[in-house]
């Protein structure tokens, strides 16, 4: 066994002078000229984790589509931005409302918010992501129709939200009333699911850095969310991503907005505290 | 319509009986060490399906965490698993099947998929459709097509 181990522990050390070609890389993200912290401490509550520090995905994406994100001009997602900002001025429902009713300018009252979501909702005694609070204001306040969860109008949202916090580090809370939420949704990092038996560990904790066929396995982190993906040309949800990833493992994925999805989303918020927050990000 | 319905019934017959001759997922049996001395099929395998079994996406896709120099041409070779280059003069043919049926008997806690094994898993899904595992479910790979690639991992010789 002991003879084993090493055997295969030393074919492991011969192969990897080779693989230091895929490690993130050292650039720097500014976007429109104001400097991102895409490298951060890990926070106290990634102690036990592999990770020596946390990394934006911008890192691992080649220096073409890092470039994109780094000036509104070039990058595509900053189109579904424009169109948020007309839904936010749109009235629609049964109260004759719409966002900038109750908000005003969203330059001014969405600032900071989407760097503390997923949070506690006091009122309704539950974790509540962006997304589900965009609904609320939605059905409660104005009387109209919930976006579906992950649907195009509420990335673009999002995505309006997410600008105004731009630069500022993700702060989500992981105590007091969230603590149990956070517990589950860690528990589900490190689950293995489907036939291929892989977590969100296995891949974006004890392989970032590394080539998973044409794929350069990041940290998994959303602090760039929504991402505007190159592969499908459009701008993608937390939950769109969590439920890809999923499925990729062979296993029944969970549905956008499910609350195993918003445990996982508070964990893994939680885990980029200290990031800017960089959405609508560019990927591919 | 005669002649059809007999060829039909035919392949059946010859179906059911290579599925009887394969060892079935649960009955492997594995040493101490993780390792699986009898063949799967009683019958040798095919390098040549091996490596396809290896770099198609659909079957093994075993390029997407394993390079070795002679699947080059596949391109985008992944790294998440070492090098298969010289990996018959590592492990012996008992060893690298039991590598492929479950892994994790070799390797506690590793990342690489057991690809002869239909239980214990989480939310088994139906492929990459995101849906719940069905009545077809069944082993990554077949018996035979594991036995393939053993044969090909068998040509990876360095010394
Ligand atoms: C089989 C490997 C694999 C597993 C398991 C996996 N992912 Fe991923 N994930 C990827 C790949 C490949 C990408 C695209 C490249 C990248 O950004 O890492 C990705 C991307 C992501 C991204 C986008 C990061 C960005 O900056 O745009 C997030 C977030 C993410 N994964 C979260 C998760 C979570 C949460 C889980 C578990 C529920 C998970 N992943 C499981 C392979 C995996
Ligand atoms: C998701 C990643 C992944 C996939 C897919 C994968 N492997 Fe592996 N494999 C690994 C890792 C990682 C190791 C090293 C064991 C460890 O440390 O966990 C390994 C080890 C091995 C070894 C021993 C290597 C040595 O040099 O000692 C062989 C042989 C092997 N794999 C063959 C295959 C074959 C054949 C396939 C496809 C049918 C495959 N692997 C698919 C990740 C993978």
């Amino acid at each position: 066994m002991k003879f084993k181990a090493l055997t295969a522990i030393a074919a492991l050390m011969v192969a990897a002078p080779a693989l230091t070609f895929a490690d993130p890389d050292d650039d720097t993200l500014t976007i429109n000229g104001e400097e991102m912290v895409t490298k951060a401490p890990l926070p106290a509550h990634l102690e036990d984790s592999l990770l020596p520090e946390i990394m934006s995905g911008w890192h691992f994406r080649n220096d073409d589509t890092q470039a994109m994100e780094m000036d509104d001009f070039d990058n595509p997602g900053m189109l579904a931005v424009e169109d948020a900002m007309v839904a936010w001025d749109t009235v629609e429902g049964t109260e004759g409302k719409s966002c900038a009713s109750c908000h005003e300018s969203a330059e001014d009252s969405m600032k900071g918010v989407r760097a503390v979501y997923p949070k506690w909702n006091e009122e309704a005694g539950e974790v509540r992501t962006l997304a589900m609070q965009i609904n609320h204001c939605r059905t409660e306040n104005m009387g109209a129709e919930a976006y579906k969860y992950d649907s195009g109008p509420m990335a673009a949202m999002e995505a309006l939200i997410a600008v105004q916090s731009r630069g500022m580090p993700v702060n989500v809370a992981i105590d007091g009333p969230v603590a149990e939420t956070w517990e589950q949704g860690k528990e589900m990092y490190y689950t293995r699911f489907g036939q291929l038996d892989l977590s969100c560990a296995s891949c974006h904790e004890e392989n970032y850095g590394n080539m998973i066929r044409a794929d350069h396995l990041s940290q998994g982190q959303v602090n760039g969310f929504p991402t505007y993906r190159l592969k499908n040309a459009r701008l993608n949800t937390v939950h769109g991503r969590f439920f890809g990833c999923i499925r990729d493992t062979r296993a029944e994925s969970f549905a956008p907005g499910s609350p195993e999805f918003v445990a996982l989303e508070l964990y893994v918020a939680s885990r980029g505290n200290g990031l800017s927050v960089e959405g609508p990000s560019v990927r591919n | 319509m005669k002649l059809a319905t007999l060829t039909l019934a035919a392949t059946l017959v010859a179906g059911v009986a290579a599925a009887a001759d394969a060892v079935a997922p649960g009955d492997v049996e594995f040493d101490e060490y993780g390792a699986v001395a009898t063949s799967l099929t009683g019958q040798p395998g095919d390098p040549a399906e091996g490596e396809k079994v290896m770099t198609n996406r659909g079957l093994g896709n075993c390029v997407a965490c394993h390079q070795a120099n002679v699947l080059e041409y596949a391109q985008f070779l992944g790294n998440v698993g070492p090098s298969l280059d010289g990996v018959a003069d590592r492990w012996n043919e008992a060893e690298l099947r039991g590598i492929l049926v479950n892994a994790k008997k070799t390797y506690e806690g590793t990342v690489m998929p057991a690809y002869y094994k239909v239980d214990g898993f989480t939310r088994p899904g139906n492929a990459y459709t995101g849906k719940a595992a069905d009545d077809s479910f069944g082993p990554l790979l077949t018996a035979q097509q594991v036995e393939d690639v053993i044969a090909f991992l068998g040509t990876l010789k360095e010394e």
